[in-house]
C-alpha cells in the first residue's frame, strides 16, 4: 500500500509523517510519533482508552483516520498540560486514587478535561454521563469521581477571581 | 501512588508501548476447531513471503509447561491436536503487522476433527476421545474431603436446605490486553518485557521451554494495565514471542487483540455447586456439604488450586463443626480457566450466603443476626485446619448494618425494593508456594550509598494495586526517612531477588514483612554508627523525618545524610537483606489437597446491597452498596478504599451482567462491546468502610485488601432481590430474563394457592 505525506497538529507541534492513507490516528500516534500515552484496550471502539481531543472534543483515535484530521488541533494525554506542570484533572487523578493500573487513565483524563473545559462545575450525574464512554476495570469509579471533584476545586482555586464589578 | 505522575502524563510504559530497533511484529495462528488432530502444517508459502523472518510451530518448542508442577499439559503451539477454538497452532514474526497477517493466511493446516466436549457434565460421562488421553473421563482432578461428622451433624439439624447454584464463566477483562516484547540479545541471551503478574514463574517456564539456563534469560515486568489473575500464569504469547525471537535472532513483540485476551482467558470457571447446609433451631450452622463441578476448559492451568480453594474456604469463614466437600475440575474444549480475583471462593460463597439467607428465613432469624450467631472466636483453627489469627468480621457486620440502615430497611422497604446482606473472606497470600521448596516467598535487598538515597530491590509485581507504593512506605517508616528518598527497582530478574508474584493477595503481607526485616537490619547498621558518633546507646535511638535522635536526650540528633556517611565511613555502600516465609503453623493440615487454603492471615468482608426490581422488565437497579472490609491495618487508606470498591465493582459485574456466552465451543461475545463490564452508568454508589483488626503477623498489622470483598457482593445482590420481590435467582448472572421468569413462576404458584417464596419470605 502506498504512503502519503500528512500534516498533523498535535499538542501544539506540527508533524509531517508518511503513512498509508487508511492508517488510524491511534496507530500513527503510537507507532509513528512515539506518543504511546493513548492506549488500545479493545477491538471495537468500546473501551475509551484511546480518546484524544480534536478541537477540544473527545474522539476515539482508534476510529479516526489520521489523514482526515489534518485540519484539527489534536490534544493527547501527553499534551494536556505544559511539560513540568499538571492540569487540574491530572492532579485530581494523582491525589484521589483515580489511577490504579493507569491504563484507562489517559482516556479518562481526556474525557474529564473536555467536560470541565465546557462545564467547570458539573453535577455528579453530569460527571457520570461524561465518563460513561470510558471503561475502568480497577476503581469502581468512586475514586474517579473524587478525582474529578478535586480537579474542579483545583481549577476553581487557580482561576483569577472575577473583577468585583463589571462596569460597562 | 508513587507511579501516578507517569500514569497521568502518558509517560508510563506498558509492554505494548515498548519498541526497539529492528523489532518484528508477531502474530499467532489460532485453531478454528474445538477438538482436532493436526495432521500437517505447511508454512513454506508463508516463509517465502518477503518480510517474514520466522515461523514457529509445535516442533520448535515441544517441551510441555504449566503453572502447577502437576499440570504440565500445555505447549506453546499444539503438537498433536488443538483442544479449543483459539488454541495456538503456529506463529509468525515479520517486519510489519500487515505482512505478519498475510503470512498467517498462507499457513496451511490440515485438521482431522474429533468429537468435542462443551458441557462439563457431558464431558465427565465421555468414554473416549478424552481431551488429554491420560485424564480419564476428562476429569483433571477430583478431591473428596470430610471434616467432623457431617452425616451425624445433618441428622441432628432443625433446618436443612439443599440447592443447586450455577455461575457463568467470567473474564478478568483488564483494560490492557496482554503484550510481550522478547529481545534476542547479540550475546545469545534473551530479555523479555511482559505484562505479567508472575515474572519468576515466567522466567522458569521460558527456561524449560527454550532449553536455556535461567541465568541467560532476563524477565522484566513492564507497567501492567490490570491483572486480576489474568496475567498470573504464563500466557501463550509470552512463550510464542520468545520462541520467535530465538528463531529470528531479532526482537519480537506480540500484543493480543481483545478477542485473543478472551481466547487466552484463564478466568473464573463455569461452576455448578450443589450445596447443603443444616442449622440448629437457633440458626447455628451444624454441617455443610458441597459437590462442586468446575468447567476448567482445555488445560489444567491453576485448575486444581481453584477447586481446592472452593472447598477450603467454603467452611472456614464461620464456626462450622462438620464439612464435606467433593470437588471436580473437568476438562472441556474451551479456553482454559484459571485464577481470577477471589480465586476459587467467589462462586461457592455466592451459593453459601444465598442458602444461608434461605435458612435464616426458615428459622425466622434476621439474616445479619444469623451471621452473628455463627462467628468464629479468633484466634482459632477451623475444622479444616486453617489458622485464624485475627477476625474483624463481627465489626464488619456491625458497621454495614449501621451504615446501611439495615434494621430500618430489612423487610420494611416498599414492594420492589430490598436489601440483602452477605459476608466473604480471603487469604493474605498462600502459605504454601506453588512449587514446593524451602526458599523464602519474598526477599528484599536494600542499598544505601553516600548519596543517602535508599534503593529497594524487590521482585514484587506492581499491577495497579499499589504494591510499589506500599513497599516504599514501609521502608520509609522503619528507617524514619521521607518516601521521596526511596527508589524502588522492581520485578527485573537480573536485578531483583525472587518474589513469587502478585497473586492470592500476598504482596503487602509478604513483601511488606520482608521490607520490614530488611529495613530493620539497615537501621541497625546506621544506628550503631550514629550511637558511636553521638556517644549514646543504639537502643536509645529512633528516626523520623530524615533525622535520627536519642529518645533520652533530644539534643543528641543527626541528619540522615550525615548518619549514612558515618555508617559507611571507610567502606562502600550499606546493604541489607530481609525475607519472608509463612510460619510452619500457618501451613495447614496433612490431608491430600491441604496445601491450598492455608494463609498466614485472612481478610473479612460484610456487605449490604440496596436495590430495586422492576416487575415489568425484570431489571435490577442497584442503589447503593455498603462494604466493610477487615484489612488488618490500612497502611494506605486511599489504596485500601480503592481495592475494596474495585472488588465490589467486579462482583457486581459478575452478579448482574457479565457472562461469556458459548455456542459449540465458540465464545459469542469475545469483545468489550458485548462482554459487558459495568460502566459508570451501571455502577451505583459504593461506600467502603475500613475495619482494622491489627493482625499479629501482618506488616504493621496489615493483611489482604484486594480480593476479599468481591465474593460478598454477588450473594448480597441475590439476597436483596429476594427481599425486594420474593424470588431466589440461583444462577449467575442475574439477568432480567431470569428475574422475569422467576416472578412469573412465583405468580403462577401463588395463583395455584401455594406458598410462593418459601417460609417467611413472601411479600
Amino acid at each position: 500500500m502506498g504512503k502519503e505525506l500528512i500534516h498533523l497538529k498535535i499538542n501544539g507541534e506540527s508533524y509531517e509523517v508518511a503513512v498509508p492513507p487508511s492508517k488510524l490516528l491511534l496507530d500513527v500516534l503510537r507507532e509513528d510519533l512515539g506518543l504511546t500515552g493513548s492506549k488500545r484496550g479493545c477491538d471495537d471502539s468500546s473501551c475509551g482508552c484511546c480518546a484524544v481531543l480534536l478541537d477540544g472534543v473527545p474522539v476515539l483515535s482508534c476510529v479516526a483516520i489520521a489523514s482526515c484530521v489534518q485540519d484539527a488541533e489534536i490534544t493527547t494525554v501527553e499534551g494536556i498540560a505544559p511539560p513540568g506542570t499538571f492540569d487540574p484533572v491530572q492532579e485530581g487523578w494523582m491525589v484521589a486514587g483515580g489511577a490504579q493500573c493507569g491504563f484507562c487513565t489517559p482516556g479518562f483524563l481526556i474525557s474529564a478535561k473536555a467536560l470541565l473545559d465546557r462545564n467547570p462545575n458539573p453535577s455528579l450525574e453530569e460527571i457520570r454521563i461524561a465518563l460513561s464512554s470510558n471503561f475502568c476495570r480497577c476503581t469502581g469509579y468512586m475514586q474517579i469521581y473524587e478525582s474529578v471533584k478535586y480537579a474542579i476545586e483545583r481549577a476553581r482555586a487557580a482561576r483569577p477571581s472575577k473583577p468585583a464589578a463589571v462596569g460597562s | 501512588m508513587t507511579d501516578a505522575p507517569g500514569k497521568v502524563t502518558g509517560i508510563a510504559r506498558y509492554a505494548d508501548d515498548l519498541a526497539v530497533p529492528g523489532m518484528l511484529y508477531g502474530l499467532i495462528l489460532h485453531s478454528p476447531h474445538a477438538h482436532a488432530v493436526i495432521r500437517s502444517i505447511d508454512s513454506s508459502p508463508a516463509e517465502a513471503l518477503p518480510g517474514v523472518k520466522a515461523i514457529a510451530t509445535g516442533k520448535d518448542a515441544p517441551n510441555p509447561y504449566g503453572i502447577l508442577p502437576i499440570g504440565h499439559d500445555e505447549r506453546v503451539f499444539a503438537l498433536d491436536k488443538a483442544r479449543y477454538i483459539g488454541d495456538n497452532v503456529a506463529a509468525v514474526a515479520a517486519t510489519s503487522p500487515e505482512i505478519a497477517e498475510q503470512a498467517l493466511d498462507l499457513i496451511r493446516v490440515e485438521y482431522e476433527l474429533l468429537p468435542a466436549f462443551f458441557d462439563p457434565l457431558e464431558a465427565m460421562k465421555a468414554e473416549s476421545n478424552w481431551i488429554h488421553s491420560e485424564r480419564a473421563h476428562n476429569i483433571e482432578k477430583e478431591y473428596h474431603h470430610s471434616f467432623g461428622d457431617p452425616d451425624a451433624a445433618f441428622a441432628g439439624c432443625a433446618f436443612v436446605r439443599e440447592q443447586r447454584y450455577y455461575a457463568a464463566g467470567v473474564n478478568h477483562a483488564a483494560t490492557e490486553p496482554h503484550s510481550t516484547l522478547a529481545i534476542w540479545e547479540p550475546d545469545g541471551r534473551l530479555t523479555v518485557h511482559s505484562s505479567t503478574q508472575v515474572p519468576y514463574y515466567l522466567h522458569r517456564t521460558l527456561s524449560e521451554v527454550l532449553e536455556m539456563p535461567m541465568s541467560q534469560i532476563r524477565v522484566i515486568k513492564a507497567m501492567v494495565g490490570g491483572g486480576f489473575g489474568g496475567k498470573s500464569e504464563v500466557i501463550p504469547l509470552e512463550v510464542a514471542a520468545s520462541v520467535l525471537a530465538k528463531k529470528a535472532k531479532r526482537p519480537v513483540k506480540i500484543t493480543y487483540t481483545r478477542e485473543e485476551v478472551f481466547l487466552a482467558h484463564r478466568g473464573r470457571p463455569i461452576t455448578i455447586a450443589d450445596l447443603k447446609i443444616g442449622t440448629s433451631r437457633e440458626g447455628k450452622i451444624q454441617a455443610v456439604a458441597a459437590r462442586v463441578i468446575q468447567d476448567g476448559g482445555a488445560y489444567c492451568g491453576y485448575g486444581p488450586v481453584t477447586v481446592l480453594y472452593s472447598g477450603a474456604l467454603l467452611g472456614a469463614i464461620y464456626d462450622i463443626p462438620a464439612v464435606r466437600y467433593d470437588g471436580y475440575r473437568v476438562l472441556t474444549n474451551k479456553p482454559a480457566c484459571g485464577a481470577m480475583r477471589g480465586h476459587g471462593t467467589v462462586n461457592v460463597r455466592f451459593a453459601f450466603e444465598a442458602l444461608l439467607d434461605e435458612l435464616a428465613h426458615d428459622a425466622r432469624i434476621d439474616p445479619a443476626e444469623m451471621r452473628r450467631r455463627n462467628l468464629l472466636k479468633a484466634p482459632c483453627i477451623t475444622v479444616n485446619g486453617l489458622r485464624v489469627t485475627s477476625y474483624g468480621l463481627p465489626e464488619c457486620i456491625e458497621k454495614v448494618v449501621e451504615r446501611s440502615g439495615w434494621n430500618q430497611k430489612k423487610g420494611k422497604l416498599p414492594p420492589g425494593r430490598g436489601v440483602g446482606i452477605a459476608c466473604s473472606h480471603y487469604v493474605s497470600g498462600a502459605a504454601n508456594p506453588i512449587i514446593r521448596s524451602n526458599m523464602p516467598h519474598t526477599t528484599i535487598n536494600l542499598k544505601i550509598d553516600r548519596d543517602a538515597a535508599v534503593t529497594v530491590f524487590s521482585g514484587a509485581s506492581e499491577i495497579g494495586q499499589g504494591s510499589d507504593t506500599i513497599q516504599i512506605q514501609i521502608v520509609a517508616e522503619v528507617l524514619g526517612v521521607r518516601p521521596e528518598r526511596i527508589k524502588l527497582v522492581a520485578a527485573d530478574t537480573d536485578l531483583t531477588p525472587i518474589d513469587l508474584g502478585s497473586y492470592s493477595s500476598r504482596v503487602t503481607f509478604m513483601a511488606g514483612n520482608a521490607c520490614i526485616a530488611a529495613a530493620r537490619k539497615m537501621r541497625d547498621q546506621i544506628f550503631a554508627a550514629v550511637a558511636k558518633r553521638l556517644g549514646c546507646g543504639a537502643e536509645d535511638l529512633d528516626a523520623r523525618d530524615d533525622e535520627i535522635f536519642s529518645t533520652r536526650d533530644p539534643k543528641l540528633r543527626m541528619r540522615f545524610d550525615d548518619a549514612v556517611v558515618a555508617a559507611i565511613d571507610f567502606h562502600g555502600a550499606l546493604v541489607a537483606q530481609g525475607s519472608y516465609a509463612p510460619p510452619e503453623e500457618a501451613r495447614g493440615g496433612k490431608h491430600k489437597g491441604a496445601g491450598v487454603g492455608p494463609s498466614p492471615s485472612y481478610s473479612y468482608s460484610a456487605q449490604v446491597v440496596e436495590l430495586s426490581v422492576d416487575r415489568e422488565t425484570g431489571r435490577v437497579t442497584v442503589h447503593k452498596i455498603t462494604a466493610a472490609h477487615d484489612c488488618g491495618r490500612a497502611l494506605n487508606p486511599v489504596n485500601v478504599d480503592g481495592q475494596i470498591i474495585g472488588s465490589v465493582y467486579m462482583g457486581l459485574g459478575q452478579a448482574l451482567q457479565e457472562e461469556m456466552v458459548w455456542q459449540d465451543g465458540r465464545q459469542m461475545n469475545a469483545s468489550l462491546l458485548e462482554y459487558r463490564i459495568p460502566s459508570t452508568l451501571e455502577t451505583p454508589e459504593i461506600e467502603s468502610i475500613i475495619v482494622e483488626s491489627n493482625d499479629p503477623e501482618g506488616p504493621f498489622g496489615a493483611k489482604e485488601a484486594g480480593e476479599g470483598s468481591l465474593a460478598a457482593t454477588i450473594p448480597a445482590v441475590a439476597n436483596a432481590i429476594y427481599d425486594a420481590v420474593g424470588v431466589r435467582i440461583n444462577s449467575l448472572p442475574i439477568t432480567p430474563e431470569k428475574v422475569l421468569e422467576a416472578l412469573r413462576e412465583k405468580e403462577k404458584r401463588e395463583r395455584l394457592g401455594g406458598d410462593g417464596a418459601g417460609k417467611g419470605g413472601s411479600r
